[in-house]
């Protein structure tokens, strides 16, 4: 019995809760990214919106434009679509900008090489559907899971300009509803107030898109990743099966 | 074995020629023999005995990997972070090198604290085997010397805030203490000047230390020859006409062939954590050490490799400043005393019987709560900290040292069974 106990301990703290991934953050709840980074379609158009509303400010350093051969592009329609600073199909996607201009001009515009791993794809996702208008920032935006976000609404053309409604549910009496901790119950929606050139379903399958194209750059190789593991699982099972086999064998004459 | 005269090799293989040259000047079949075909192990090994073999088989696998990685790695503070991501990218299956060295490294610390606990489990550690548990010990804290210095290399947000909060605990020591700081960083922060030296210590300087305790190891428990869950030994029970004990079987070929079977069942296991889940939720690679290290920008929440937090709790349980003296010191100490009280497990367990099997109640509750205590210590080392996670920190601390303190008294009170004669199944 105590055995089990410990046996049980162990698995039980082996599969505990995983430490909180992005502590600043952590009390906003994210929404699940809806993206599959096997979509080549979806990472193209990805790629477009990146290099288009992105790669002027940000860099994605680590990344080399030939590598978009991955994503179903020839390395002909990358060099006509998709490479305005760059001089040859194996350089970085870095920008013009250096480090230092950019962080006097605008502040810092981080690498987005890996920022999809850092951050999350469910966070990317959130982030730009959590753009608002915001009169009491600096930019005129605010963000509802960036708080005092640096960055502008980049791509609110599309979006369009919205506002963030709070709404306090009241009770019968028309009291404020309050929880258990005696807060007032609020809920956040948002009002648009100008129309952007997307409606709101073609913005998020935008957004969709990009979130999807910055996972697939953070690991460019997490398809062939997880291919090669069914092959390596596949293996590995033969292995266990015949070396289970063999070990029977021997120890036949072990009473 | 230098007096009888050597015989040839009759092995049924093409190579007894060779073989037999060789052994004329080497002693080969002698060592094939007492350390494989003729070293005689417990016939009723269980589960709990294939993570010794397991811990090697990775130590390989790590330094195999290892090299691969050294090969693309630039330990240069301007260039490492973007050469690893250079690895994970650009060089040939290199994501699936550094991955496994990633994964590896977490998966030796679960071989070795599996090892452990079985020691402690049937008291493996117990006379004669003290010296293979110091040995075992020493090894265990150069892998500690390992994880730490290898963690720093990636040069992510993490790796070198981890790096700073840890070298600064040697701050805390009195007097002397900010010197040792700078003189082990080579400078006033973590800088270049530490991510070389880290580099030198983790490639080559621990790793030949630990081989040479492997080895060690090895010969010491070959020497004294291995435990049993039944906690008795062998060797007092032998065929009298062949001297072989009558529970011992030849390790190889039954141990190897078990080994294999243990060999790729856990590689299965590995696989799935390399090829589906190598973050393995931010455990295993953190989520701020895909962000190159800044200077400037300390993270909010800094929390060491989860084979290192049981520690990190008691360190960060130490609150109150007991006689006039730095809580942070206390925090120190313990979490240093925490690790190397192990050494003294041989010199502190009185029980009349080594096995957990035919231990009384209170041994087998000790070891349950301190398992329990060990598991909280190491998650609430993940977490930020709060009041109520500093009160559970605290008394799994206490709880954890009182196993170690109060073992002399509670084992020489606890009711044990009387063990058997031969090994049981």
């Amino acid at each position: 019995m105590m055995k089990r106990l410990l046996v049980l301990a162990c698995v039980v703290a082996g599969f505990a809760v995983p430490p909180s991934a992005q502590a600043t953050e952590a009390e906003i709840k994210l929404e699940a990214a809806p993206i599959d980074v096997r979509d080549a379609a979806s990472l193209q158009a990805g790629a477009r919106t990146f290099v288009n509303y992105c790669l002027n400010c940000h860099s994605a350093s680590l990344l080399r434009y030939n590598r978009l051969v991955d994503i179903g592009l020839t390395e002909q329609q990358i060099k006509d679509n998709l490479m305005f600073t760059a001089d040859k199909i194996g350089e970085m996607m870095n920008i013009a900008m250096t480090k230092k201009d950019a962080a006097e001009w605008f502040g810092p515009a981080p690498d987005l090489s890996l920022i999809a791993r850092s951050r999350g794809a469910d966070w990317l996702w959130s982030y730009f559907r959590g753009y608002y208008r915001d009169p009491a920032s600096a930019t005129g935006w605010n963000n509802t899971v960036f708080a005092g976000v640096g960055m502008p609404h980049v791509l609110w053309q599309l979006q369009g300009d919205r506002v963030l409604i709070e709404d306090v549910s009241r009770d019968v009496a028309g009291q404020a509803a309050k929880d258990r901790h005696g807060n007032v119950i609020k809920s956040v929606r948002f009002e648009t107030v100008r129309r952007g050139t997307l409606t709101s379903v073609e913005y998020d399958t935008v957004v969709r898109d990009l979130v999807n194209f910055m996972t697939w750059m953070a690991e460019p190789n997490q398809v062939l990743r997880k291919q090669a593991g069914i092959w390596v699982l596949f293996f590995l099972a033969v292995l266990v099966a015949l070396s289970y086999a063999l070990y029977k064998e021997f120890w036949k004459d072990v009473h | 074995m230098a007096a009888t005269e050597k015989q040839p090799v009759t092995g049924a293989g093409p190579f007894n020629g060779i073989l037999t040259w060789v052994d004329e000047r080497y002693p080969l079949m002698s060592t094939w023999k007492a350390h494989l075909a003729e070293y005689y192990a417990p016939k009723n090994f269980n589960f709990w005995y294939y993570f010794g073999s397991l811990a090697m088989l990775v130590l390989v696998l790590q330094i195999v990997t290892g090299i691969v990685l050294t090969m693309h790695y630039k330990p240069d503070a301007a260039q490492a972070f973007a050469s690893v991501e250079y690895i994970m990218r650009d060089v040939p299956w290199g994501w699936l090198i550094r991955y496994m060295h990633s994964t590896g490294a977490s998966a030796l610390f679960v071989c070795v604290y599996l090892h452990m606990f079985r020691a402690m489990l049937y008291g493996s550690y117990r006379k004669p085997r003290e010296l293979l548990w110091i040995f075992g010990m020493l090894i265990f804290l150069c892998l500690m010397a390992e994880g730490f210095f290898g963690y720093l290399l990636p040069w992510g947000q993490m790796s070198y805030w981890g790096a700073q909060v840890i070298v600064n605990l040697f701050a805390a020591i009195p007097i002397v203490g900010p010197d040792i700081a700078i003189w082990i960083r080579g400078d006033y922060v973590v800088s270049d000047a530490t991510l070389n030296r880290f580099f030198a210590f983790h490639v080559i300087a621990v790793p030949l230390v630990l081989l040479g305790l492997v080895a060690a190891h090895l010969l010491a428990l070959h020497e004294v020859g291995s435990n049993n869950p039944d906690g008795i030994e062998i060797k007092n029970l032998k065929d009298p006409k062949t001297g072989i004990p009558l529970d011992g079987i030849p390790f190889h070929p039954y141990y190897t062939v078990k080994d294999i079977f243990g060999a790729a069942v856990f590689m299965f296991v590995f696989a799935v954590i390399v090829f589906f889940a190598p973050e393995f939720g931010g455990y295993l690679l953190e989520y701020n050490n895909f962000i190159a290290a800044d200077p400037l920008r300390t993270p909010q929440h800094i929390a060491p490799v989860w084979y290192f937090t049981p520690y990190y709790s008691i360190l960060r349980s130490f609150t109150v400043n007991f006689f006039w003296i730095d809580a942070k010191i206390w925090g120190v100490a313990a979490m240093g005393v925490s690790t190397l009280i192990f050494f003294l497990l041989p010199w502190l367990d009185r029980s009349p019987a080594k096995s957990i099997r035919y231990r009384g109640p209170i041994y087998k509750t000790a070891l349950a709560v301190f398992v329990v205590c060990f598991l909280i210590l190491g998650y609430l080392g993940t977490l930020s900290v709060n009041e109520g996670r500093t009160i559970v920190a605290q008394i799994c601390t206490a709880l954890y040292f009182l196993f170690f303190l109060l073992m002399p008294w509670y084992t020489t009170i606890d009711k044990c069974m009387p063990e058997p004669e031969r090994v049981t199944k």
